[in-house]
């Protein structure tokens, strides 16, 4: 709107982008903004990676005998799928490449209160993906994700040492990125910017702050402990040598559970920001959305006997279990409830990131109440460990997570890169992967009540019609992906530049050009409105229509 | 009625009605709330699509009623699912007191039954229709889980202590049996079928399959060769305590407190002898841990099961 019409100028204005094009400027920088771009290359490369043995999973899944692949392989794709998506996609995904880049610029900081840490997280997170890496190149590891004892202490013959180590490793990362957004959000808000002034995006990242930096030294205690089990037969989880694997299974669920938390909640902030922008509208009950990103937090460390109804845990520690899974859920409805209610009367603008944020709603919805399905302690005894588990966190963490991020993605990439993708395109890729993730995950929850196990190499053939329709699924799903990986790297050099605001949102990250100067501002901003304050700022402004 | 709806599993238990019960009540639910959002969010997204802001009224920003609403009432909802869930869990928990044995000991990649009569089967199980089955399990190396999706129930199996679960077959037919916790290679292979028989058939099937000796019968002569009764027999003599009477009654123990004699305290008595010393006996006897298998410590436990006092009526523990 203020914005100068920008018509290519000759050189474009310095920003963090052109300021030095050397390796070492990139390697070596504190700049959260580049941290930002090296997980963005990271992370795409690890969800490609997982995500081509997906593909590998579901071609051998389309007929009931194990014919593709041997066994042996097909336990390691599923495990090496769930271990590279969950621990190198899905917890630093948001968190480290739109958390990165927009939480100093959203509360108008600088950089974050640590930089040399948060390269120092990169690194940490590098070196943790290489261990993984290797063990991939070197044979793999068919554990599954879960590390379940004694399988994984005593009996299995792959690379458990090599990714139990790069799990160890990635974990300090998570607590360094919680440390550091914890630290910078309490420390470094600009003037005025006020704990209730400030983006849901931020509420959420604090609230995955917690749980990163309670929650994972668990994991990496654990990690530690089977590697000590393994290495030198210290009797700790295999009742061979006096070992208890329940013992395990806690632990890990400990960290894991709320880790689920940590792959959603920043999924959520970007939600809240994108239907808000959409809208035109302030997002409805924000209190209550910033507060209950709090109490998922907080009730999510409550919640890990929920995967242990059957495992021979006491049924009354079950029972408290179920009770609090219950409870757990309810502050996910009230997000959905309020996102919904934010639409109401607002000035829709259906965009690329809105399709996917108006996507992510609907499928969070299935995923939410399927996870009641499984609190509930009779019917989870049936469908614990089958295809209707698989369904569940796939609907949470693919349609959820994924989609939330690419929905911030698409939203911010004219600030990150400054150049805009080709809209059309891009909400063609949205629609073929809503349809692709539907179709690839629904025919699961009726596989898994129809009682198909889950890690299945061969299986029953009246399971074959929904096996098929889902291999299918995940093929529009596969290319759904791939549509914007390619348009999204041609607009950063063909694509038209993108203005300081192009979106006409609100917040801090929109006031500073795009792509933002180092410094991030020209001057501290000075905060004297609510977030979302999109009532106030466009009332006046003629015909503002977005379609 | 599902027969021949290919999309919905067999329901052949006497709880699978119930689970069913549940999960179509949370269908339900999934259904309304589904509904209601995704209807919400596409009349909202193209009713309000390129309104002008100038047009649009001062927007609500918040409603403490609504937000109220939209928490107790889901909080109510779940809260009668988590009691439904809750009672049939506990009824999947507790086997009724005419349930028969079967023993089953899990291993990579196969299960091993076994009937109190002696009949022995890998990877089937044959079980009369209307009769109350508990299994005891073990596992002799990782955990493995017994699942039959046509009677909803599922319990892990693992290693070093026993796992129990319990089914009444409602209807006569092949089941489907799996292990479904993940075990390693060959896990998608350790798979079996339920044939669940009418009592007729199932004497039948008794007579005809190849049976070892019934399992107390092998129990009792592991524990004369192994020479159990030089200590455990009636006193004055005895170094060890009597085992007559022993199975679901309580036992004091030396250094206080008592326990519930069990299947599993009674394996635990005979691999870590130490572990549950009963009151007023010395330490003395020698650990079987690594001498016994999983399989001959059930025969043990089945024929101490036998051992009942004459008069007292010996109450059936689960």
């Amino acid at each position: 709107m203020s914005t100068a019409t920008t018509t290519a100028p000759a050189r474009a204005p310095e920003n963090y982008l052109n300021t030095d094009y050397s390796w070492k400027s990139w390697l070596l920088t504190i700049d959260h903004k580049r941290i930002a771009i090296l997980y963005l290359i990271s992370i795409s490369f690890f969800f490609f990676v997982g995500g081509f043995f997906a593909v590998l999973m579901r071609l051998e899944l389309l007929t009931p005998a194990g014919d593709l692949v041997q066994a042996e392989t097909y336990n390691k794709l599923f495990t090496m799928h769930g271990l590279i998506l969950v621990f190198f996609f899905l917890i630093p995904g948001i968190p480290g490449v739109l958390g990165n880049f927009l939480v100093p610029m959203m509360i108008g900081a600088r950089d974050l209160a640590f930089p040399k840490l948060n390269l120092l997280s990169w690194y940490i997170f590098i070196t943790g993906g290489l261990f993984t890496m290797y063990a991939v190149a070197a044979g793999g590891v068919d554990t599954g994700w879960t590390f379940y004892t004694p399988y994984s202490s005593t009996y299995a013959n792959t690379h458990v040492l090599a990714v139990g180590i790069g799990v160890f490793i990635t974990g300090f990362s998570s607590i360094l990125t919680g440390l550091n957004f914890i630290v910078t959000i309490h420390t470094m808000r600009a003037p005025g910017m006020t704990w209730f002034r400030l983006p849901l995006f931020i509420w959420a990242h604090y609230a995955t702050s917690i749980i990163m930096l309670l929650g994972t030294p668990v994991i990496a205690i654990t990690v530690l402990l089977l590697a000590l089990e393994r290495l030198f037969h210290i009797g700790i989880f295999d009742p061979a040598i006096g070992g208890d694997p329940i013992l395990f299974q806690h632990l890990f669920w400990f960290y894991s559970h709320p880790a689920v938390y940590i792959m959603i909640l920043p999924a959520m902030g970007v939600i809240s920001e994108v239907i808000a922008c959409f809208a035109k509208k302030r997002v409805f009950g924000y209190s209550f959305v910033a507060y209950s990103s709090i109490a998922i937090a907080i009730l999510g460390f409550f919640v890990w006997g929920h995967h242990m109804f059957v495992s021979g845990q006491s049924p009354y520690a079950a029972l408290v279990f179920s009770i609090l899974s219950f409870l757990v859920a309810i502050p996910s409805a009230i997000k959905v409830f309020n996102w919904t209610a934010t639409l109401y009367q607002g000035a829709i603008a259906l965009k690329t990131p809105m399709l996917y944020a108006l996507g992510f709603i609907g499928v969070f919805t299935i995923g939410g109440l399927t996870g009641l399905f499984l609190a509930c302690l009779g019917l989870d005894v049936h469908v614990h460990d089958t295809y209707f588990v698989v369904a569940h966190f796939h609907y949470v963490m693919v349609g959820g997570t994924v989609m939330a991020y690419l929905a911030g993605i698409h939203f911010w990439w004219p600030k990150m890169f400054g150049r805009m993708y080709p809209e059309f395109l891009a909400r063609f890729a949205a629609i073929v992967v809503f349809c692709g993730f539907n179709l690839t995950f629904f025919p699961q929850f009726i596989l898994g009540y129809m009682g198909m196990p889950r890690r299945y190499h061969a299986y029953a053939e009246e399971f074959q019609v929904l096996n098929v329709l889902s291999t299918a699924g995940a093929s529009i799903l596969g290319l759904g992906y791939l549509i914007p990986m390619c348009y999204l790297v041609w607009s950063l050099k063909y694509g038209e530049v993108a203005r300081k605001n192009p979106f006409t949102a609100r917040g801090l990250e929109w006031t500073t050009s795009s792509p933002p100067p180092t410094m991030n501002f020209e001057e501290t901003p000075v905060v004297t409105e609510e977030a979302y304050a999109y009532h106030t700022a466009y009332l006046n402004e003629e015909d503002y229509v977005v379609r | 009625m599902w027969q021949d709806f290919p999309l919905f599993p067999d329901s052949a238990s006497s709880v699978s009605g119930r689970v069913d019960a549940v999960f179509f009540f949370l269908i339900g639910l999934s259904i309304f709330f589904g509904v209601l959002i995704c209807a919400l969010i596409v009349v909202f997204a193209f009713k309000y699509r390129g309104t002008p802001l100038r047009k649009r009224g001062t927007p609500i920003e918040g409603s403490l009623p609504l937000e109220l609403a939209w928490t107790i009432i889901p909080l109510g909802l779940t809260m009668i699912i988590f009691v439904w869930g809750a009672r049939i869990f506990f009824a999947e928990s507790i086997p009724p007191a005419d349930a028969t044995d079967v023993y089953v000991v899990a291993k990579q990649w196969m299960w091993k039954l076994q009937h109190p009569t002696g009949q022995r089967e890998i990877n089937n199980l044959h079980i009369p229709v209307g009769q109350a089955v508990r299994l005891t399990m073990t596992s002799e190396d990782v955990i493995h889980s017994f699942y039959v999706p046509a009677f909803r129930v599922k319990q892990d199996v693992l290693p070093n202590r026993y796992s129990r679960m319990w089914f009444r077959a409602t209807k006569t037919g092949v089941y489907h049996l799996f292990c479904a916790e993940y075990c390693g290679t060959k896990h998608s292979e350790m798979i079996g079928h339920v044939y669940v028989m009418e009592p007729q058939d199932y004497e039948r099937w008794l007579s005809g399959a190849a049976a070892d000796e019934p399992l107390e019968v092998a129990g009792r002569k592991l524990f004369e060769s192994q020479r159990c009764d030089t200590c455990h027999k009636e006193p004055p003599d005895a170094r060890g305590p009597s085992l007559v009477g022993l199975f679901g009654r309580q036992v004091a123990l030396e250094g206080g407190g008592e326990t519930v004699a069990n299947e599993e305290y009674i394996r635990e008595s005979i691999l870590r002898p130490f572990a549950k010393v009963t009151k007023g006996f010395q330490p003395l006897m020698p650990t079987y841990e690594g001498q016994l298998g999983e399989e001959q410590i059930l025969q043990l436990v089945a024929y101490i099961k036998t051992l009942k006092a004459p008069a007292a009526g010996a109450e059936d523990r689960r």
